[in-house]
């Protein structure tokens, strides 16, 4: 008999870190973005995505709510809210 | 063929007759032979495998580990110290079940330092998932190898197995073998195919993050394969005799059990002790007898209650403690016998030959003496009361 012993390479997909979040989440405002990126390279999940300036936001699937993204925007454009807030 | 083989030779043919790709070892008394012995046949161009030096026990189990990843036949050795600082690794081999053999060569632990013979280094990681067979004399030896490759490679079982031999006793002492021929040994263990392996041209993950939600299912698997390898270990042992014409049980031996009032169990060199003093006391009517287990991890322990239900008296020989409570292998065969209707009236434990100490006919007699009295828990045998002091102040005054 055999457990859950190995793994094709993308299945950290299956895991939804989300479920770690537990007391706030970011908020993407979406006004004063730059499109700098530098949201998207801090994430340690790798789930934030976007183009143009003001289109970038995160799966939430994933979003462990760190903090790394809203700590890094230069334009404090993103910010942590309470989870279960209506924000 | 027939040979006068020292037993750490006897463990380098076996091995070299499996053909592993890789070989990692470090020396360490008493085991250092057997790798000196296949290090000499790579050198020499007699043995087509990779032997890769390396700094530690722990490097070694580590090359081991990941050439089985690879898909490759690996073998190790080690003792004492070297299994100890193994320990990490060999948890983590059974857990990606990675099929290997190792030979321990058994040998005390440190402090005092000791390089002399019993099992506290084997007995000490008995919980790693690995499955230990501990053998009694050179031939064992020589099978228990070409069985544990093929047992651990076994499709359903993937597991890595332990060879415990004694240390001096079996990896110094010289005795008559029956070497296989490599076509014998080809025809009962084929080349080594593994369900899946490490490889760059098809990318996976092997040990990877098991949360909450995956961690006790792999642990579960392990418990329920060492079932299945309780199963499968007569099937090979059957196998194994269609081949090369010797026949084990391969979990328990009984030796002169039937009709017998008072019963030892053992496991190791001093099987062939117990044996001696069977058939002496036997030949004075005593009905004495012998139950040697072979495979210590997993414990088939149903064989042994069939063995042992019908015996009024019944003693454990330990080589190994379990400080602070009961010795190993006692409490395991009280245990078996623990709300059961059918049992012997007294199961009484011994612990003797610590260290190196000799186990003589003597001190086998006194055990089946000792047996006649009452229930005995962990009584050492051949103790010397003279070296123990109540204080240490004074001590050399």
């Amino acid at each position: 008999m055999f457990g859950p012993l190995i793994a094709k390479p993308g299945t950290a997909k299956n895991n939804k870190t989300g479920s770690w979040r537990i007391e706030v989440r970011p908020k993407f405002l979406q006004t004063n973005c730059i499109a700098c990126k530098m949201c998207v390279l801090v994430c340690p999940e790798g789930c934030i995505t976007g183009g143009e300036k003001n289109t970038y936001i995160c799966d939430y699937a994933f979003c462990k709510g760190c903090g790394s993204c809203a700590m890094i925007c230069p334009k404090k454009d993103i910010i942590m809210v309470k989870e279960g807030s209506r924000e | 063929m027939k040979e006068f083989l020292e037993g750490s030779a006897a463990v380098a043919r076996a091995v070299k007759l499996c053909k592993p790709g890789v070989i990692s070892a470090y020396p360490i008394t008493p085991q250092t032979h057997i790798v000196e012995e296949l290090a000499k046949e790579i050198a020499d161009g007699k043995l087509n495998s990779r032997f890769v030096n390396v700094e530690s026990e722990h490097s070694a189990a580590s090359v081991v580990l990941g050439a089985v990843a690879t898909g490759v036949r690996a073998y190790t050795a080690t003792s004492s110290q070297g299994l100890l600082y193994m320990s990490e690794v060999l948890f983590n081999i059974a857990g990606l079940r990675l099929p290997l053999v190792l030979t321990c060569a058994n040998r005390s632990v440190s402090a005092p330092i000791n390089i002399w013979n019993d099992h506290q280094d084997s007995i000490s990681m008995r919980d790693t998932g690995w499955i230990q067979f501990y053998v009694e004399n050179m031939q064992e030896i020589v099978d228990l190898h070409l069985m544990g490759y093929r047992l651990g490679e076994d499709k359903s079982i993937m597991l890595p197995v332990m060879v415990c031999m004694d240390g001096y006793i079996l990896t110094h002492g010289i005795e008559t073998v029956d070497i296989p021929t490599q076509e014998e040994v080809d025809r009962f263990l084929p080349a080594y195919k593994p369900l899946y392996k490490l490889d760059p041209q098809d990318p996976l993950t092997m040990g990877l993050l098991a949360d909450p939600d995956y961690y006790m299912e792999t642990r579960y698997a392990i418990q329920e394969t060492h079932k299945d390898v309780v199963k499968l270990i007569p099937k090979i042992t059957q196998e194994f005799y269609k081949v090369f014409g010797r026949q084990y049980n391969g979990l328990i031996e009984e030796y002169r059990t039937q009709d017998a009032e008072r019963v030892i169990v053992g496991m190791g060199s001093v099987c062939g002790t117990i044996k001696d003093v069977v058939d002496e006391l036997r030949s004075k009517g005593k009905k004495v007898g012998l139950l040697k287990i072979i495979t210590y991890r997993p414990l088939p322990c149903q064989e042994i209650y069939e063995a042992l239900k019908n015996i009024p008296k019944v003693a454990v020989l330990d080589r190994a403690l379990s400080l602070g409570s009961y010795a190993p292998v006692a409490s395991e065969i009280k245990a078996i016998f623990f709300s059961k209707k059918i049992k012997p009236k007294v199961i009484s434990s011994f612990i003797l030959g610590l260290g190196g100490r000799d186990i003589t006919k003597d001190s086998i007699k006194e055990i089946f003496r000792l047996l006649n009295l009452k229930e005995k828990s962990g009584e050492f045998i051949d103790l010397k009361p003279e070296l123990l002091r109540e204080s240490i102040h004074g001590l050399d005054a």
